[in-house]
């Protein structure tokens, strides 16, 4: 059964209508085909309507879509091999944050994503793609083994925020992700960062230094989740769609004030509709965009990842 | 009849025609409720003669306790917050800004010096938490790049003094990235090999603490002071628990780890002077 956020219950109801037809014809054998035919393309039709005006509180709901495709699903159907590593040699291993060795096309990168887990005990062992303090520090641990090894890294980011706990403070939460931060700008290999859900906050930008920093089609990257913004700005959890228009939090607007380089086309209706070709697109983009950064040295590279950082920001001398 | 009349009118001075000992001459402390002299107070670095409670203050306190004569050039004193986003919460960006103007008499909520400490070169830079709660947006990032590049260029020190509230959420996806760019910064100034010291002073939380105050050579902070990635409030919401007594003090981040040590805030000037010579 597929799920319908509210703004698609049109397109719900055709589907169902047209489900309806189709069994009906089955059973009575009546050739319904150029009935079906109509139905389908007025669906197509309204669902490019509907998604050609989506409102940025609709796109955060698409990102957080309980069928999207997941950092896991996309090294299934993106790479030919995949070792995963785990732990932070410190402390433990954080599931929220995965990690490993991956074959995509013939090149052998270093991939790193927050994983979200799909059903409630996978939420919970997944900590709903909360990373504490040791996924951060494993994160780190593994991009130095890449930099060792002269591998390029690929991080995807889907995360509701960093864990606001009780031990990823004892445990130095902030201390974590501002160490990541650092260390990313001067690490020698092409990096690539890829929103592809939740881009919450110090949370995402914690695995998110790159040389190019690219969001999904649906997707949203900012300083605060439109909810928090609401409760604190309007002390309320109701405007949580003002917040969102407010915040400029799409790709499209992230783009627009140059905060990041690319944005990745999703199949329409979302990137839930159809993994396959999702993780196609996705995987040609990792990889034209690999090939491009291999062409600079690391100092240019370093370089040019400091300085385009450094030029955002919007001040009236 | 009573055997005295009143043949004058009785006394009757207006309020503002009052009489009393001027104000701000004594000073009590919010702690302990002892009262001491202002003069006493501000001697002691702003500090509780009594207590050692440490009063929240901002740069210009800051800089008086720690440049020498209180003489320091002030660097980019003239950066402001533009709109980039046409914020509009509960009222426009701008407005908001405007009257936190007004109300401090700040630019924004960092100040950046250059000057001698006890005779040392330094830049410190400072922020101020009473305008829109020390939050780091655009200006901030850009004033702590600067005065970093500074450090770098004239090869002196740099002391920043971290209090802040986290991200300001009005500069939202450009406020996020200020905490990339301070650590650009940062990593620079660490390849030039030039020391850096953060203090976090009560409260640093949120993005500043995830960015540069946790970057410091030193991580070092005052008695008391509040130091956390999530604000209490956020946490206990989380865990549904009441938070143990003296979680995410200075005291707390230092058992665990996170800080190189506590100072009392009239020793900060000395005890940082000898730091820095040992590294000379």
């Amino acid at each position: 059964m597929r799920t319908y956020l509210d703004f698609e219950k049109p397109i719900a109801e055709l589907e169902t209508k047209l489900a309806d037809m189709q069994k009906l014809a089955e059973q009575s054998n009546v050739d319904v085909s150029s009935a079906t035919a109509a139905l389908q393309g007025g669906i197509e039709k309204l669902r490019k309507e509907i998604f050609e005006n989506l409102t940025r509180w609709q796109r955060v709901q698409l990102s957080r879509h309980p069928d999207r495709p997941y950092t896991l699903d996309y090294i299934q159907l993106m790479c030919d091999e995949f070792i995963e590593l785990h732990g932070d040699r410190q402390v433990r291993d954080d599931p929220a944050m995965i990690g490993g060795f991956a074959n995509i096309g013939g090149q052998s990168v270093l991939l790193i994503g927050q994983q979200k887990g799909r059903n409630t005990k996978q939420r919970q062992h997944r900590n709903f793609g909360m990373p504490n303090p040791e996924g951060y520090r494993k994160a780190l641990r593994l991009m130095k083994l890449a930099e060792k090894f002269n591998r390029p890294i690929v991080t995807l980011i889907d995360t509701p925020g960093a864990f606001p706990g009780l031990e990823a403070e004892e445990r130095g939460q902030g201390e974590a992700i501002a160490r990541n931060l650092k260390e990313m700008f001067m690490l020698k290999v092409p990096v690539l960062c890829i929103i592809i859900g939740e881009g919450a906050s110090g949370g995402a930008l914690g695995i998110a230094i790159g040389d190019r920093v690219l969001m999904l089609e649906n997707t949203w990257y900012s300083v605060i989740s439109p909810e928090s913004c609401s409760s604190i700005l309007w002390r309320s959890w109701d405007y949580k769609e003002q917040a969102a228009e407010a915040l400029k939090l799409t790709a499209r607007d992230m783009k627009e004030n140059k905060l990041i380089d690319g944005i990745i086309p999703e199949p329409l209706g979302g990137a839930h509709l159809d993994h396959g070709v999702m993780a196609l697109g996705l995987k040609k983009v990792i990889m034209e965009t690999i090939a491009e950064l291999s062409k600079l040295t690391p100092e240019q590279r370093i370089s040019e990842r400091i300085d385009k950082f450094c030029a955002m920001g919007v001040v009236i001398e | 009849m009573s055997w005295f009349v009143r043949k004058e009118k009785g006394i009757s001075t207006p309020t503002e025609m009052k009489r009393e000992a001027p104000d701000g001459l004594w000073y009590q402390c919010p702690s302990c409720k002892k009262i001491m002299q202002t003069r006493e107070h501000k001697l002691n670095a702003y500090t509780c003669e009594h207590c050692n409670y440490h009063e929240k203050i901002g740069s210009d306190a800051y800089f008086e306790v720690l440049f020498d004569q209180n003489i320091y050039i002030e660097l980019d004193e003239n950066l402001t917050s533009g709109n980039p986003l046409n914020f509009v919460d509960t009222k426009p960006y701008p407005d908001r800004v405007r009257a936190t103007m007004l109300k401090t008499g700040l630019k924004d909520a960092v100040r950046t010096g250059f000057g001698k400490m006890n005779e040392v070169e330094i830049v410190i830079a400072c922020m101020d938490f009473n305008f829109i709660g020390g939050s780091m947006g655009s200006v901030v990032g850009e004033k702590i790049a600067r005065a970093i590049d500074h450090s770098i260029k004239h090869k002196v020190p740099f002391l920043m003094i971290s209090r802040s509230g986290g991200a300001r959420m009005m500069e939202a996806g450009f406020s996020l990235m200020q905490m990339a760019k301070t650590s650009a910064k940062l990593a620079m100034l660490s390849e030039a090999k030039i020391p850096y010291i953060s203090l976090l002073t009560d409260p640093t939380t949120g993005g500043v603490t995830a960015s540069y105050a946790m970057l410091g050579d030193f991580n070092i902070s005052e008695p008391g002071a509040l130091i956390g990635f999530a604000g209490p409030r956020v946490i206990r919401e989380t865990i549904g628990k009441d938070l143990p007594k003296g979680f995410q003090s200075a005291e707390f981040v230092l058992e665990h780890g996170f800080l190189d040590f506590i100072v009392d805030r009239k020793d900060l000037k000395d005890k940082l002077t000898s730091l820095l010579n040992m590294l000379r």
